[in-house]
């Protein structure tokens, strides 16, 4: 185990090469900008941060195992509660990895559902992830303010068709578990029209506005390159120039169905990164008005699919799909039984976070949080 | 112009304070313990029993304790324990009930999986939500008595599902009916053998044809 | 994208003295694996990155699996011919065997260059208890770091090489592997009583203990 404490090894390197007087902090775990229960143990020479260790763990329930302690189907409301933001999409991709392990097709009917519901997780999220960031720089309240008031509406929406706000447990292996009714998607078609106002008064709010440009731009770059080998993905990754989107590297469900564009940064700093948030929403209003409008008819479950006694055979897979964060990717191995025997989740946040440090060093602690909150982590995903 | 953006993020402010005052779009709370928000059909919150008569609540169960909800509750917070003996269900089917039902709404994660497994649609999703106690541990382990709930209050808060529940039930009952009249039919269309002597009673009705438990997932 | 054969092949060729099998998968999903040695692990991992036809430059998925060791029961039938000219005795001998266990690696790559995907790359440990070193691949894609230093954590690998290897979920003064399948987890996690609890023991006193890892399938099988 590496030596953290103060005038270890690694910090007399560093103070070697500096020159200064070196000071270790701990920012967290109880700090408001940290996002949740996350610790940086940062080095600080002045200002600048010299060395940064994200310390994390702290809502560790390990979720693997409890996914390996029940049925498949029981592990499905525990995925909710992963990504708390985006349940829904948490629910397709583990759907989608058992689907692959057992073989089964979804109803189209339920695939366009699921599109809709999963960009109205990515609305959703990245709204809050807006308001979040401009919280992390100073601007308190405002912008949070009218991103949750648009998150409310979209909540809503789930709370109707799925029963819950937050942890909607509503994907089903093989379909979904409700058709939503033509009232509910009279309701998301008014939701979709209004959203494109809203952007814009968001936009006016924040993408000109000289503090935040001058806050963001060219704070935390991060490099094409290594941004690919340390396995960054999601709006991050696309912020370096990477063109890497999943709905349509893989084509999963129907998204080569739809037009849509996969919008490109090109410093992959923290303004790039929230540009391509605010961009991939303009496009989600566009998938989400292809998919209203060419919603089919249908089952939407596929009468095949077994709700208890699930038993696949044999075997693993991998299945991944694009979530608001990045690349979410359920693993299972299963030997048959009705608990998989290895159930792993690929959680995006989590890795992103891998080089953290590496978009911080050189840079100030006001900065680090901003570029922590650019990053965009839940901490149900990072400790699981 | 330097500071043009922050002009315009000033009239965007300004826009939403005064159109909070007559816009209602901008103006999206409501003062709660006074104004409480129309609930969705679809809102779940902890599990209730279904009774079928009010005036007996617990003779009247749907439940017929099978505990398939309880293997396949995934935090574990159902405890459920068979009758040694069997007592006439509200269509006066003997049936064996749960002497002990209880529910740990401290660990239950509201979920519903319970009330899809169910196969006798005994378990649906309540909606209160008030149920705030100063006691952390008895209070929130919620018995039979505390968790069982009129067909009726089941009507009130999932109209639609209800009403499914309802004329599924009623159909099921009825080919149960018109089975058992085919088989004592072709019973008594059947010359009498040597007589097997404890002939079926024509009280015992075959076994529902409703969704009859395939037995437990494991 | 090549089939896992042909990556093999090529594999084989490139680093003789290698030993590298295709563990076939028998799911619909059809993700067949490749089961690399450790001692070349790192090599050919630097290999199928900057491999111009295969550039698998990302590293998404770092996992363990926990294979305990099991018991099989083997049943072996000889026919012993008569001497007498009768029908020949078949005689059945039972023998037990420990089929070793092991700790095992996955790594799920795909190449964001080229666009395809997944490779499954597997190392498996020589055991569970004390041959549990593995070479790090953190050298050879940095997404690695975090997500070996989870496996190290939870199940117990040792990664030769990784620049940071501590544990990262668990803190530090923890002693076991939690994800290991042999774990036994304290019997309570809260100080005081708590009616989940009871409940819980009532549940167990209701249901027998589930037969926890002793009944454990066997690792996907090689097929050379």
């Amino acid at each position: 185990m590496q030596d953290l404490s103060p005038g270890g090894a690694h910090v007399r390197a560093v103070h070697d090469e500096f020159h200064g007087d070196l000071l270790e902090v701990s920012m967290g775990p109880h700090h408001p900008s940290t996002h949740g229960v996350f610790r940086m143990v940062v080095t600080l020479d002045g200002e600048r941060i010299v060395k940064l260790k994200p310390v994390f763990g702290y809502l560790h329930r390990n979720h693997e195992k409890l996914g390996e302690g029940t049925s498949y189907l029981g592990s499905m409301p525990y995925t909710d509660r992963l990504d708390y933001l985006c349940s829904m999409t948490n629910n397709w991709a583990y759907a989608v990895a058992v689907e692959k392990l057992a073989g089964l097709t979804v109803p189209e009917r339920a695939e366009y559902v699921r599109v809709i519901l999963a960009e109205l997780t990515r609305l959703l999220n990245h709204t809050c992830l807006a308001g979040f960031l401009m919280q992390d720089c100073g601007c308190s309240g405002t912008p949070l303010m009218y991103a949750f008031r648009e998150r409310e509406k979209i909540l809503d929406l789930f709370e109707s068709l799925s029963g819950s706000r937050m942890m909607c447990n509503y994907q089903r292996f093989g379909g979904c578990r409700v058709d939503p009714p033509a009232d509910w998607l009279a309701r998301a078609q008014t939701l979709v029209d209004g959203y494109t106002a809203f952007l814009d008064e968001f936009e006016a709010l924040l993408t000109g506005n000289e503090i935040v440009m001058a806050r963001t731009q060219g704070v935390g770059c991060m490099s094409a390159a290594l941004a690919v080998s340390a396995g960054v993905t999601g709006p991050a990754l696309r912020a370096t120039g990477v063109a890497h989107d999943l709905r349509k590297v893989d084509g999963y469900g129907v998204y080569p169905r739809f037009n849509f564009r996969v919008p490109l940064g090109a410093h992959g700093d923290v303004y790039d990164r929230y540009m391509i948030r605010v961009l991939e929403m303009r496009e989600s209003v566009g998938i989400l008005q292809q998919a209203l409008a060419g919603l089919p008819g249908g089952p939407i479950m596929n009468p095949a699919a077994k709700l208890r006694g699930f038993r696949p055979k044999a075997g693993e897979a991998y299945g991944r799909i694009e979530g608001p964060k990045g690349e979410i990717g359920f693993y299972l191995i299963s030997d048959g039984s009705p608990n998989p025997w290895r159930y792993r989740v690929r959680p995006p946040s989590f890795i992103n976070l891998t080089i953290l440090e590496d978009m911080c060093l050189g840079h100030t602690v006001a900065d680090a949080v901003i570029i922590l909150g650019s990053v965009d982590i839940v901490l149900g995903e990072v400790d699981r | 112009m330097l500071g043009s953006g922050i002009l315009q993020g000033l009239a965007v402010t300004a826009k939403n304070f005064l159109g909070s005052y007559h816009d209602p779009a901008r103006y999206t709370t409501v003062e709660y313990p006074e104004v409480k928000q129309q609930l969705p059909e679809a809102f779940r919150n902890f599990p209730f029993l279904v009774t079928e008569n009010a005036t007996d609540p617990m003779g009247t169960l749907r439940c017929v304790a099978c505990q398939i909800c309880e293997k396949e509750c995934p935090p574990q917070c159902i405890f459920i324990e068979k009758s040694k003996d069997k007592k006439p269900d509200a269509n006066g089917k003997l049936q064996i009930y749960p002497v002990v039902f209880a529910i740990d709404t401290s660990v239950c994660m509201s979920c519903q999986i319970c009330v899809e497994v169910c196969p006798f649609d005994a378990i649906k999703m309540d909606q209160v939500y008030e149920i705030a106690t100063t006691d952390r541990f008895d209070a929130l382990l919620l018995n039979r008595e505390q968790l069982a709930k009129p067909n009726e209050y089941f009507h009130q808060i999932h109209p639609t599902e209800a009403a499914e529940v309802d004329a599924r039930l009623a159909a099921d009952r009825k080919a149960a009916e018109e089975k058992a009249k085919a088989a004592a039919a072709a019973k008594a269309a059947l010359p009498a053998k040597p007589a097997p002597a404890p002939v079926a009673k024509p009280a015992v009705v075959p076994p529902p044809t409703a969704p009859q438990s395939p037995g437990p997932a494991a | 994208m090549e089939t896992p054969e042909q990556i093999r092949d090529r594999l084989l060729a490139r680093f003789p003295g290698a030993q590298v099998t295709v563990v076939v998968n028998g799911s619909p999903s059809a993700q067949h694996s490749l089961l690399v040695d450790a001692a070349h692990g790192r090599e050919m991992a630097g290999f199928l990155r900057d491999d111009p036809v295969l550039k698998l430059d990302q590293c998404s998925n770092v996992t363990g699996v926990d294979w305990p060791e099991k018991e099989v029961v083997e049943t072996r039938k000889t026919t012993v011919p008569d001497p007498a000219g009768g029908t020949p005795k078949i005689i059945e001998e039972k023998s037990k065997r420990i089929e070793p266990g092991c700790l095992e690696v996955v790594y799920h790559l795909f190449s964001v260059a080229l666009r395809h995907g997944p490779v499954v790359l597997r190392m498996r440990t020589g055991n569970r208890t004390d041959a549990v070193t593995l070479p790090s691949l953190t050298p050879v894609w940095r997404s690695c770091e975090f997500q070996e230093r989870e496996v190290f954590d939870l199940f117990g690998v040792k990664f030769d090489g990784h620049p940071d290897l501590r544990r990262i979920l668990m803190w530090d003064a923890f002693k076991d592997h939690p994800m290991r399948k042999d774990y036994v987890e304290p019997d309570d996690y809260e100080w005081e009583p708590t009616p989940h609890g009871d409940v819980l023991a009532k549940a167990k006193k209701h249901f027998p203990a589930p037969a926890a890892p002793a009944a454990a399938p066997t690792p996907p099988t090689a097929t050379a």
